[in-house]
């Protein structure tokens, strides 16, 4: 292990650092709480510069890990999320009185989680990486003690993800048994001159594998554990859990298929093609009959993993590219949402707020209705967000690979969206609330507006700068 | 020249933004006056744009703005481009000029309505979106103006919202339009597929030598069609469009006659390059019409609510457009737009006029003998629908003669688009004469209590000048055959395709044939009137009489072909079911149920952490299970 070795993992040694140092201050004896936030923000702004200036592109720790543009975009973007996703917790948790250094710690623990993931160039080190990131959101998910819902999506989340961790060890075990090893190059190169041990064995090795990552970004069958667990987690929570997870998921799971187990994905076609239909129907029409926000957007993000499951099943240039832009604009955009609505629950007697909540938004909050709605028809996929146009380059990829029924449903699908999209939006603008004083927005929610809106309106009207850069970012794989 | 294009966009925006955010230092009057300023100065720049596209050669009357390039990436090359050429000129000015007398209509129809602000800044905002999608070159731009428009249309829909009837009705517009835009969107990636643009321009001119085999283009111009029955309310997507009358009647006006629901002849008409390759699509088309013209307006005859009356024969007059494209007479499709938008808008305002003087009253069998009492409705109400009905001279004799002409000659001779058509315009006068004569004639039958009046200049000079229009309007396409030279025909023929099927060329030059054509429909208008004034007039028993003797037909017309009835039972009901199974099963079932006895056990939580493991876990992992099976049998299998 040389010096380069430890250069190409500065951002993760940034934040690990930063992590235990908030454990140190929160464990003082006088805690400055007021400190906790910016000294988590100051490591991840490290860690960005790093991620993006420093160190050659390259495999670095004998194989284990490899930098590229790939790991750089996804690093980078995660690097934000993660900074994104705690400027929304700060006044969530400020409000319940439940702000604590671990609540940081966790999360900047679950980012070197997803950094490492998508460096990765080994299962052994995949695997760490996602039981890095799923542990502590195990703890965040069940964070407020006292809620019975919070503890309740905790426990729920921690022994199905045991449950689907143990397959995909499983997984690996089976691929080590077949190819005589765990590393990217290695196994590619086994299964590529068909030197592997049984093919079935491989095959039985990479769905199992899939079986984890379809748990992790929740596909149906396998997203029963989602809505549950996004609802009763706290709502700054929820912000992440809908979102980092799948982009660290979907970023892998591309990676390796592109990487390792594209010769074999013609056995894959059927299996991924029922997954996608079935988790984008399934999200969508249960979406359709949610009153709590929460919910909706829980449901939401499962259909937005069906549709994202479109790229995994064609895996070339252009899905994979179509599949970056989509998660960025999908991950910032919900994020953004799950924010204005933990502002929601201000005032709500339920902690659960419903399309109820938004109504007379309009009146009292006229720009945070207009971020919502933003958000709202981003994701629905009207024009000119960038929500329309990264639907349009995925099922264009998809159409062009040749599966026009598939596209048909994920239109029909996402048409189908547009009605639960808009309840809420015609709960702000044509509704009169009970309430009508403006509720304070806090300083720490406006950067995650600010992405919104740069991402959504900015990259729907000039997305060149985004194309470009997810463009250069995947050609690094595909 | 074409530099003030995006102002014409612009000053509706800046409108809505105006209302919408500034609302509230702004009193109803003022709102409505900003509002209307800024459809005023987009028709302005409409008009001046057109004089100078008039003084151009015909064949090049074309001017582009191209704001910026939206995807400057490889095969990806998407500008937003506005382009008013002929068919943008028309389009803009039937929007800017009819829409600028129904916002100033609108100051007078909804002075005391607390929402007005809200109001006039969606009427802006629809606006916008119309104006985007007319002027729009690419078909993204053109998509985003589609969705905006039905989104304003939603809203105003159900603008008074304390009512839930008629917030359901926008609901079931928006859910209707769904299935449309279903097609238009797959159209638009699979043409992008094939072509790698989305411009229309380039499409229409790669189109024709791109030799595309009949199956693609076919599947593509269908698909289009999909939006255009759905947007425009024609068979079997147009149950939507009489519940949307639950809105303000200027927006019924506005948005369900004069402009939105033209929107799919327009698709049809800008893309005729593509549809013209595609006989099966346009015979499809034409069909369709010709189903859509004469079933509502055999509905029209029977409906007692005055603005239903108007909703069914719009439907009507809308599927007369798609005769005409479907025979592949294109631009007499426009004109028929122009007029209709014409003489239907001013219906419709005069019977707000009506509505508003009756003290909302809206069923025709609680009016009758207002024509002293609303001198002026009343005059301009009866050239509209003289206009609508086709009377000699008048704007729609014109449009719809040409479309009948049209049918005639693409099957060189008698066919059953032209028999119904002519039908249709039988039909037509019928239930116009109808509305008239029970509106304005005979007895009165209005309650004690109710005060009849005209309504105030600012809504009644909105009417004459229509009224106007509806008059002058067809002297934009006069026909040979009346010594004209159809100047509208020929303002558009250089963006428009030839259908080979088209019958613009095998009889064009009969003037005899086509004159006695004319004054065959004009008999037919004539005898029909004629009955209407029979039936409701000199013996008003008679309508009831003739619902007694053929009973079943009456019913059939009067419950609308139990269309609606039909929806629910095929699609909504089976629709809901699904939604219902999965919510009631999944959700109610397993999640919710878990979730609310956590609730109730919160005191206890100890009671609750048994709960959480009694068994629902173990649900979601079998569930989990059954997948990981699911997934070994089909690499299994494949």
């Amino acid at each position: 292990m040389g010096s380069a070795d430890i250069l190409s993992t500065l951002p993760e040694l940034v934040l690990i650092a930063t992590a235990l140092l908030l454990l140190v201050m929160e464990s003082a004896a006088e805690p400055h709480r007021e400190l906790l936030a910016a000294t988590a923000l100051g490591g991840l702004a490290i860690a960005l510069v790093t991620a993006l200036g420093y160190g050659a592109d390259g495999l670095y720790y004998s194989g284990m890990l490899q930098v590229d543009p790939y790991a750089r975009f996804v690093s980078a973007l995660a690097l934000v999320l993660a900074a994104l996703a705690i400027m929304v917790a700060v006044p969530y948790l400020r409000r319940t009185l439940e702000e604590r250094g671990e609540y940081y710690s966790l999360m900047l623990f679950a980012t070197v989680g997803m950094l490492l993931m998508v460096k990765a160039q080994d299962l052994t080190m995949v695997f760490l990486g996602l039981e890095l990131l799923s542990i502590p959101l195990y703890v965040l998910a069940g964070f407020y003690r006292h809620r019975s819902s919070s503890n309740e999506a905790g426990l729920k989340y921690l022994l199905l993800g045991a449950f689907a961790a143990g397959f995909f060890l499983f997984g690996i075990a089976l691929l080590y048994g077949s190819t005589g090893t765990t590393s990217y190059s290695g196994m590619a190169q086994a299964i590529n001159s068909g030197t592997e041990l049984s093919r079935v064995l491989t095959l039985a090795g990479f769905g199992l594998l899939l079986v984890g990552f379809a748990f992790k970004v929740a596909l149906a069958p396998f997203h029963m554990y989602a809505p549950d667990v996004y609802e009763g987690a706290p709502t700054s929570m929820s912000a992440f859990l809908s979102t980092g997870p799948k982009l660290a998921g979907f970023a892998t799971l591309l990676k390796l298929i592109a990487v390792v187990f594209a010769g074999t994905m013609v056995h894959w076609w059927t299996a991924i093609w029922i997954l996608a239909a079935l988790t984008m129907t399934v999200g969508n029409l249960a979406a359709l009959r949610q009153d709590s926000l929460k919910r909706m957007l829980a449901y939401s993000s499962v259909a937005h993993a069906g549709y994202l499951a479109l790229a995994i099943l064609v895996t070339n240039y252009d899905s994979g590219f179509a599949m970056l832009f989509y998660l960025t604009v999908y991950v910032l955009t919900t994020l953004a949402a799950f924010g204005i609505v933990s502002l929601l629950e201000e005032g709500e007697e339920s902690a659960m707020p419903g399309v109820e909540a938004c109504k007379g938004l309009a009146r009292r909050n006229p720009w945070l209705a207009a971020a919502f709605t933003l958000a709202l028809l981003s994701l629905a996929g009207f024009p000119p967000t960038a929500g329309f146009l990264g639907k349009f380059f995925l099922f264009n990829a998809t159409l062009d690979a040749g599966y026009l029924w598939l596209v048909i449903l994920a239109v029909l699908n996402s048409l189908v969206s547009v009605y639960y999209y808009l309840r809420p939006v015609v709960a702000m603008y044509m509704q009169p609330g009970k309430n009508t004083s403006a509720l304070p927005i806090p300083r720490m929610l406006i950067p995650a507006l600010l992405a919104l809106a740069v991402v959504a309106l900015g990259a729907g009207f000039i997305p060149a700068p985004l194309v470009h850069a997810t463009a250069s970012a995947i050609s690094a794989i595909l | 020249m074409a530099d003030t294009l995006y102002l014409l966009v612009l000053f509706p925006f800046i409108g809505f933004l105006v209302n919408g955010l500034g609302g509230r230092w702004l009193s109803g009057k003022q709102s409505g006056l900003v509002a209307s300023l800024a459809v005023a100065g987009s028709f302005l720049i409409g008009a001046q744009l057109f004089l100078g596209l008039l003084a151009r050669p015909e064949d090049n009357r074309r001017l582009v703005q191209t704001l910026f390039t939206w995807l400057p990436v490889g095969e990806l090359n998407i500008h937003v481009t506005y382009v008013f050429d002929p068919l943008a000129a028309i389009m803009v000015l039937v929007i800017t000029g009819v829409g600028l007398l129904i916002h100033i209509y609108s100051i007078g129809y909804m002075r005391d309505d607390p929402g007005i602000r809200r109001y006039f800044a969606y009427l802006n905002l629809f606006t916008f979106m119309m104006l985007n999608l007319v002027l729009s070159d690419s078909l993204v731009l053109l998509f985003m103006g589609w969705e905006g428009v039905g989104l304003c249309s939603y809203l105003l829909i159900g603008f008074w919202f304390s009512d839930a009837a008629k917030a359901r009705a926008g609901m079931k517009a928006f859910v209707v339009n769904r299935i449309g835009d279903a097609g238009f969107l797959i159209a638009m990636i699979m043409i992008f597929d094939r072509f790698g643009t989305l411009s229309m321009a380039d499409i229409s001119w790669l189109a024709p030598g791109a030799g595309i085999d009949t199956t693609f283009i076919t599947t593509v111009t269908l698909l289009m069609f999909v939006g255009a029955v759905g947007k425009s309310a024609q068979v079997p997507l147009y149950v939507w469009l009489p519940d949307a009358m639950a809105g303000p009647t200027p927006v019924s006006a506005l948005i369900h006659a004069a402009t939105m629901v033209t929107a799919g002849v327009y698709l049809v008409a800008r893309n005729s390059a593509l549809f013209a390759l595609a006989p099966i699509t346009m015979g499809i088309i034409a069909a369709i019409g010709t189903i859509t013209a004469l079933l509502a307006a055999i509905i029209a005859i029977t409906q007692t609510d005055i603005k239903k009356v108007l909703a069914y024969s719009t439907i009507s007059q809308l599927g007369y457009m798609f005769i005409a494209l479907g025979v592949g007479a294109f631009s007499a499709a426009i004109f028929h737009l122009m007029t209709h938008a014409f003489f239907k808008a001013l219906l419709f305002l005069g019977a707000g006029s009506v509505i508003h003087g009756m003290g909302d009253e809206q069923d025709l069998r609680k009016m009758g003998r207002l024509r002293q009492l609303m001198p002026t409705t009343f005059m301009t109400m009866t050239i509209g629908a003289l206009a609508i009905a086709g009377l000699p001279g008048l704007a729609g004799f014109f449009s719809k003669d040409e479309i009948l002409w049209s049918a005639f000659n693409s099957s060189g001779g008698i066919s059953w688009i032209w028999l119904v058509g002519l039908a249709t315009a039988g039909l037509t006068a019928f239930y116009m004469a109808r509305m008239l004569f029970l509106t304005f004639f005979g007895e009165r039958r209005w309650a004690e209590g109710v005060k009849p009046h005209e309504s105030p200049s600012v809504m009644t000079v909105p009417l004459i000048i229509l009224a106007f229009l509806s008059i002058v309007g067809g002297y934009a396409g006069v026909p040979e055959a009346l010594g004209g030279h159809n100047a509208l025909h020929h303002f558009l023929a250089p963006l428009m395709a030839t259908f080979q099927a088209s019958g613009e060329a095998s009889q064009a030059a009969n003037h005899p044939l086509e004159l006695l054509l004319m004054l065959l429909s004009t008999g037919v208008v004539l005898v029909a009137a004629y009955y209407a004034y029979r039936f409701f007039v000199q013996q008003p028993g008679l309508p009831e009489t003739a619902a007694g003797k053929f009973p079943q037909l009456y019913r059939l017309s009067n419950r609308r072909f139990y269309v609606d009835e039909i929806y629910a039972l095929l699609i909504i009901r089976p629709f809901r079911a699904l939604a219902d199974l999965l919510w009631k099963w999944i959700d109610v079932r397993i999640i919710d149920n878990l979730v609310n006895l956590a609730g109730r056990t919160t005191e206890r939580l100890g009671g609750a952490l048994r709960l959480m493991q009694s068994g629902l876990i173990q649900h979601y992992a079998s569930l989990l299970l059954l997948g990981v099976v699911f997934i070994l049998l089909a690499v299994a299998m494949g």
